[in-house]
């Protein structure tokens, strides 16, 4: 009996999360129906973005994350290998970096803003940048991006360590040679993580990219991304809505685009590397 | 013996590189809270007791947070109430009642994880705030911050709660049903209170990430700087204010700003620390 109340009351609670999903997909479709069209992608905004499309938004956005994941993978890469190369699992001082890369994952994202507004912007001089955007971003995408690349490479079978040092390969072979092949897909996966986080990411870029809405001349000039394009349309533009609405369509399909890649090269649900 | 002298050129230089890439990790976390003591400490010193009073002037030169410290607290925890029963439910009813619905649902919540807060903030403005608003106005409210505060927190919540009971023991499941115990006397009786360290744990850190969250809150809440009378009235969070106001403040505006940044920091490292020693994690 109490059984089939649970199972009952199991849809009830099913449907208390399905249907605000499902009301956020239609609000959105139908607020952006009148404005969606290859258009939208192609054409640069106008009047403060009432007007337009989001190509200028486009190009600063790819400009930006593609300098985070420059910065982000080779580092996190290289923390990753000395986490599960040169530290044993329970060594103190790989706890200690564990320990470290949890507080960097837990730190709110605009502290990560004022840090980058203050450090990369004023202190080093860049300013509101594409570059200064980016590089604020990369610290945030870090933790991450370390953490699946490191579960990666200590998924690596024990023997093919054992043979390693049977035929004392010199460290860098066995790096280049057997550890990044093997680690390969894993590896991708912590890539595009990092790259659906960044591209999720607002509060971060509001004081080091800025907001400038035309395209960008050089990576020393202010770019405003997707996300923060919704949060002005929103908020600070009357009659911004259906632009905010289409831009967070075509954000959301960007991010459903890099979810079905990591599914594809797992072929399994990417559990661990979310939580 | 092998030496590190020993080793060649590129295994030295690799060496020294991953080093540095490790330091370099370290170095981020020490270099924020670094950056935003020097900024924030004179400040601290000085007017460090005033940021614990009600009024937020800045133009008269009162930087009392409470207010809007209340508000966060105020947000995340009514979030966590709402959110943190409906992820612990459906996470074991999934496992344990239908896990054939399982898979589908945990890849439904992970796409929902990565929806950026922006587009929650979005949804809250389009549907739930004017819908609030039809019933008690005006709608931007406490309660807006936590519904869509709460259906963020859903889908993490979920996936921890899912993690920490597949860690249990099968032999659980199976001496209950050799004991023909209903399932859900086992669950309530022997099942949750097992995975309970690791479950709430995982909801400590999902508060510490509603604490966090700028950018729905700040789109859902009304940005009143006030104590809140009700659920229906409007507040504004630590994260709000940095937000709204870090574009224009300067001098003494712009450092309580930096101070509101290092208490969010201080906060979410304990509730850090908290759920490590709840879940039994170890950082030397």
């Amino acid at each position: 009996m109490a059984d089939r109340v649970a199972w009952l009351a199991g849809w009830v609670i099913l449907a208390l999360v399905m249907v605000p999903v499902a009301l956020m997909v239609t609000a959105l479709w139908q607020q952006s129906a009148d404005v969606l069209s290859v258009g939208f992608l192609l054409e640069d905004p106008g009047r403060a973005g009432r007007s337009g499309g989001i190509a200028a938004l486009l190009i600063s956005t790819g400009w930006i994350l593609a300098l985070c994941l420059l910065v982000a993978v080779p580092v996190g890469l290289g923390c990753a290998l000395y986490l599960s190369e040169s530290l044993p699992a329970d060594s103190r001082r790989a706890q200690w970096l564990g320990g470290v890369l949890d507080m960097l994952a837990a730190v709110p994202s605009i502290v990560y803003g004022l840090f980058g507004y203050q450090f990369f912007a004023i202190t080093l001089g860049l300013g509101f940048s594409i570059l200064s955007g980016a590089l604020a971003l990369s610290l945030m995408v870090l933790p991450l991006m370390i953490r699946s690349a490191e579960q990666a490479m200590r998924a690596v079978p024990m023997g093919y360590r054992q043979a390693r040092d049977a035929l004392a390969l010199s460290r860098w072979g066995w790096v280049r040679r057997i550890l990044l092949p093997c680690a390969a897909p894993g590896i991708a996966v912590g890539i595009i993580l990092s790259a659906g986080r960044a591209l999720a990411e607002t509060a971060v870029l509001l004081f080091t990219a800025g907001y400038v809405l035309r395209r960008p001349d050089s990576l020393f000039d202010s770019g405003r991304t997707l996300s923060v394009h919704i949060y002005d349309l929103a908020m600070n533009v009357p009659g911004g809505m259906p632009r905010a609405a289409a831009t967070a369509v075509v954000l959301v399909a960007l991010l459903v685009v890099l979810n079905l890649l990591v599914r594809r090269v797992l072929r399994q649900p990417m559990t661990e590397a979310l939580v | 013996m092998i030496t590190t002298s020993s080793l060649p050129l590129s295994d030295r230089l690799l060496t020294l590189v991953l080093r540095l890439c490790g330091g370099l990790a370290a170095l981020v976390l020490g270099g924020i809270v670094v950056v935003l003591l020097v900024q924030a400490l004179p400040f601290l010193i000085n007017e460090g007791a005033g940021i614990w009073q009600s009024t937020w002037q800045p133009g008269q030169g009162e930087y009392g947070m409470a207010p809007m410290i209340a508000g966060s607290l105020f947000v995340s925890v009514l979030a966590l109430v709402l959110a943190a029963p409906v992820a612990v439910l459906l996470a074991a009813w999934l496992r344990y009642f239908a896990p054939r619905l399982r898979r589908p649902v945990l890849a439904g919540v992970e796409l929902m994880a990565g929806i950026p807060s922006v587009v929650y903030g979005l949804w809250g403005m389009l549907v739930l705030v004017p819908w609030i608003n039809q019933w008690v106005p005006p709608g931007a409210s406490w309660l807006a911050g936590s519904l869509v505060l709460g259906l963020m927190i859903v889908p993490l919540a979920l996936l921890v709660t899912d993690a920490a009971l597949g860690q249990l023991p099968l032999r659980y499941q199976r001496a209950g049903e050799a004991l023909a115990l209903s399932r859900v006397g086992m669950l309530r009786r022997v099942l949750l209170p097992r995975a309970a360290p690791g479950i709430v744990g995982g909801v400590v850190l999902q508060f510490g990430r509603a604490l966090g969250e700028t950018m729905a809150v700040l789109m859902v809440c009304g940005n009143v700087v006030q104590w809140p009378d009700s659920v229906f009235a409007p507040v504004r969070t630590l994260t709000a204010n940095i937000a709204l106001e870090m574009a224009y403040a300067t001098g003494d505006h712009r450092v309580a700003l930096f101070a509101s940044g290092l208490l969010l920091i201080a906060v979410t490292g304990l509730l850090l620390m908290a759920s490590w020693r709840l879940r039994g994690v170890s950082h030397g």
